[in-house]
């Protein structure tokens, strides 16, 4: 019986780091059986980066690497050797798709580009992330997700008007990029069960990425206009911003929107004098008046907890939220509830959360099967077991250096 | 030979609000026939701006343009009986439904899953809120700052003396619309193998939250990553990393990293000072094989990233792009949409669509394909709908509505 939406399909994952990762991460939550392919010469960045179980680096031991790799089996392969290559083959034979986000040409310098899987398997799907596209003059331009948020366009427009450009802590894109590479791979696993067709599907970083800019890009092929940084401005909202509340760099998000919302806020307030006086009555006076309204319902939060504004705020309707920092989140109680978490055992790192699903799917539900793999854990497994390899076989290839 | 998309036969009933429109557009882009549904007189969703022209006007708004493209466009008030008659009789030929209303609501007006599925037993239902369906944030009211906060996103961006700073395009809704055309091309592919439908859950909260980053930061060292404006933390316990530059005329993504990646890169960076004569003696003293992230404190970060930046300053944006690319250095730009309009790679890559808008007498060049696929690829066939635009195409044509019963239907509010 299924239960879960990609049961049965096999993936060859020869992906690294952070945006291939995730696609594959995303379909091992909903079944799917991923096998990463590693290196023990070429690490994965990941394994190599903090935070590390009690501050001790190590290959099994980097909760970056952990935390996004639940639901899957790491086999290593040295994939300069004839043996390797061999297994690598065998493994893309076995599998329905094949994940990789390699600089491009990478994969054909291998002798495993999308004409090369084909001859192998008619129907291969396969799955190619990188910063630029597989095509055009900068497709060898390498890069991360961090700096493509400023090449497609995010960090120009985040900030103060008075400061610099900004983009968040880890690589942006990296995370809008996989989400559309992931729907256009969930079409075409159902258009080859209807047709029996495969594809490939070249994903940048910058295309899709604009999508998630998308007004502002029109607003300057139309209208000529560039989007300025502007802190927390809106132009429908106001109050509309973030605002600091009791405790170290502790924050609640408030957004009014509409006269009923006002007078809820203002009554969350106790109806202070300010809240009545005319240059505040209106959305346009609220406007006019923003920064010193910015600042008097600062006055306010910064005698509250945050949890009990957005508690409060929200009681009356009004929209209200804690900025929520990596503790919050990890003691998330919708999070949690929902099992968008997973809290996973690993036999080196103990017990941590791990990227769970985002989506939840009434009769196929996602679920956690593995923690994240310590390296080359599975080697012999997915041989024998996956791949059918006799014992005599594994062992040949072992000799002759095929799984380093 | 022109193909179909991948999801050419997929039908979908679009009920979104603004916190949904990418589902349906994605869907679209990918083939599949997509009918947004807006109450009679638009969705509340354009009155988001911009605008054509700066016209505050519900039919110029450029979010609508972006994000209901590749959709034809009816209008109809499920709320009325007749409204909900004919969405049942538009379901009987639907593959799904996507909706973005508060939780419960559609149930409540007897037109949830469970309805609709008695009309169509293997319906793909996509319900997309703030917070999902159940759990103790289900009732919150939501809006993209308060999802942004509540996701983690907001902590992660800005200057670390100055309140935490949102994107000034909303997020929360765009990770929506995505998640919910991932989850209702699951359901599509579960259908293919199955004959058998189902309800997907989306929450913005949950969709957003990856963003925050590794937990594990938390639950591994007691330590919340926190914005750093143009540093980052995260990759080293005792130190942080620079990846926003200035430079002569404006800004440029690079940062100094460790292992293999760093090896490379910082060694041909301190190759091009020194032609220069910017080197420092200390960046030329430096062992880049073995230079380690995890074990650099801020001190010898410092050291290294001052000359750096010296040499940044003395170059502009596209001087330092062209050098990078020719050395073979990981660098790129901090853009604004004037420089990415001008990249060559997009335009290389054909990713820039001329749209025609024949109601304004002109065409809008609109970002094209967000991947490019082997075949079946994704195509831009049309332009988002005007205000019931396709109504007689769908209930005159498609449902053999005669105009006369149209004519009933507008008066009495129904479309």
């Amino acid at each position: 019986m299924r239960r879960s939406a990609f049961d049965g399909v096999k993936i060859a994952d020869f992906s690294w780091i952070l945006a291939g990762p995730t696609v594959s991460t995303y379909l091992a939550a909903h079944g799917a059986t991923v096998v990463r392919v590693e290196s023990r010469t070429e690490l994965d960045n990941t394994r190599i980066d903090a935070p590390h179980k009690d501050g001790v680096p190590g290959v099994n031991r980097s909760g970056f690497f952990g935390y996004i790799n639940p639901n899957k089996y790491s086999l290593t392969l040295n994939l300069n050797s004839s043996g390797g290559m061999e297994v690598a083959r065998k493994l893309i034979a076995w599998s329905d798709v094949v994940n990789e986000n390699f600089s491009p040409g990478r994969m054909e310098k291998w002798g495993l580009g999308y004409e090369d899987l084909k001859k192998i398997r008619p129907d291969i799907i396969m799955v190619r992330s990188s910063i630029q596209g597989q095509t055009g003059p900068w497709t060898r331009r390498r890069g991360f997700g961090i700096l493509a948020a400023g090449q497609a366009g995010f960090s120009e427009i985040t900030g103060w008007p008075d400061g610099e450009p900004c983009t968040s802590y880890i690589g942006y894109c990296d995370f809008i990029a996989p989400r559309f590479c992931i729907a256009a791979l969930a079409a075409a696993l159902a258009h080859r069960k209807r047709t029996g067709e495969g594809v490939c599907i070249d994903t940048g970083q910058i295309e899709p990425g604009l999508y998630f800019l998308a007004p502002a890009v029109l607003d300057y092929t139309v209208n000529g206009t560039l989007l300025k940084r502007q802190g927390n401005y809106s132009p429908c909202s106001a109050p509309h911003g973030v605002y600091r509340c009791q405790g170290d760099d502790r924050w609640c998000a408030i957004s009014v929107s509409s006269d009923d919302e006002w007078k809820a806020f203002c009554g969350v307030l106790g109806n202070q004098k300010w809240t009545e006086e005319p240059r505040f009555a209106t959305f346009l006076e609220r406007k006019h008046n923003e920064d010193e309204l910015n600042r008097l319902v600062e006055a306010w939060t910064s005698v509250h907890t945050a949890e009990d504004v957005m508690r409060m705020m929200q009681d009356k309707d009004v929209a209200a939220g804690v900025v929520k920092n990596m503790r919050d989140l990890v003691e998330d109680p919708q999070l949690n509830e929902r099992n968008h978490i997973w809290w996973l055992k690993h036999p080196e790192m103990g017990h941590f959360p791990h990227m769970g699903s985002t989506v939840v799917m009434s009769k196929t539900p996602a679920e956690p099967r593995m923690p994240a793999p310590c390296l080359g854990e599975h080697t012999e497994y997915v041989c024998r077991k996956l791949l059918g390899m006799r014992k005599a076989e594994f062992k040949s290839y072992n000799e002759a250096g095929a799984f380093e | 030979m022109v193909q179909d998309g991948l999801l050419a036969p997929l039908r979908v009933l679009d009920l979104t609000d603004e916190w949904g429109y990418l589902c349906g557009r994605v869907l679209g882009d990918m083939g599949a026939d997509v009918i947004k549904i807006e109450k009679p007189g638009g969705d509340p969703g354009r009155r988001l701006g911009p605008f054509y022209q700066n016209h505050s006007d519900p039919q110029k708004s450029l979010y609508w343009f972006a994000y209901n493209a590749n959709k034809r466009g009816i209008t109809l008030n499920i709320e009325t009986a007749g409204g909900k008659d004919l969405l049942q009789e538009l379901a009987k030929t639907a593959d799904a439904v996507v909706e973005s209303f508060p939780a419960g609501y559609m149930d409540r007006i007897g037109l949830g899953y469970e309805y609709l599925c008695r009309t169509r037993p293997a319906i793909i239902y996509t319900a997309i809120t703030p917070f999902g369906q159940s759990g103790p944030y289900s009732s919150l009211k939501g809006s993209d700052i308060v999802v942004s906060s509540m996701s983690g996103l907001v902590y992660a961006c800005g200057d670390p003396d100055k309140a935490p700073v949102r994107i000034p395009i909303p997020q929360s809704y765009l990770f929506a619309g995505i998640d919910g055309a991932i989850g209702t091309a699951i359901a599509y592919y579960h259908r293919e193998v199955t004959r058998e439908g189902q309800y997907v859950d989306v929450s913005a909260q949950a969709g957003m939250y990856w963003t925050a980053g590794p937990l594990t930061h938390w639950t591994l060292r007691k330590k919340a990553l926190k914005r750093e404006g143009q540093f980052r933390g995260g990759l080293s316990p005792i130190s942080r990393q620079r990846h926003i530059w200035r430079c002569k005329d404006g800004h440029v993504a690079f940062q100094v990293y460790g292992g293999g990646t760093g090896a490379k890169n910082n060694s041909r960076l301190t190759q091009w000072m020194d032609e220069k004569g910017m080197a420092s003696d200390f960046l030329r003293s430096m062992n880049w094989e073995k230079f380690s992230l995890p074990a650099t404190d801020q001190e010898l970060m410092d050291n290294i990233e001052e000359p750096i930046g010296r040499f940044f300053l003395s170059y502009t944006k596209a001087e330092l792009e062209a050098e990078a690319m020719k050395r073979d250095i990981i660098l790129l730009t901090v853009s604004d949409m004037k420089d990415v309009l001008a990249s060559p790679q997009l335009k290389a890559r054909d990713y820039w669509i001329k749209v025609e808008h024949p109601e304004l007498d002109c065409s809008i060049t609109y970002p094209g394909p967000w991947a490019k696929l082997s075949s079946h690829g994704w195509k831009m066939r049309f332009r988002a709908p005007l205000i019931g635009e396709h109504n007689e195409d769908i209930y005159g044509k498609e449902l053999g509505l005669s105009r006369k019963e149209m004519v009933t239907l507008k008066e009495s509010g129904v479309i």
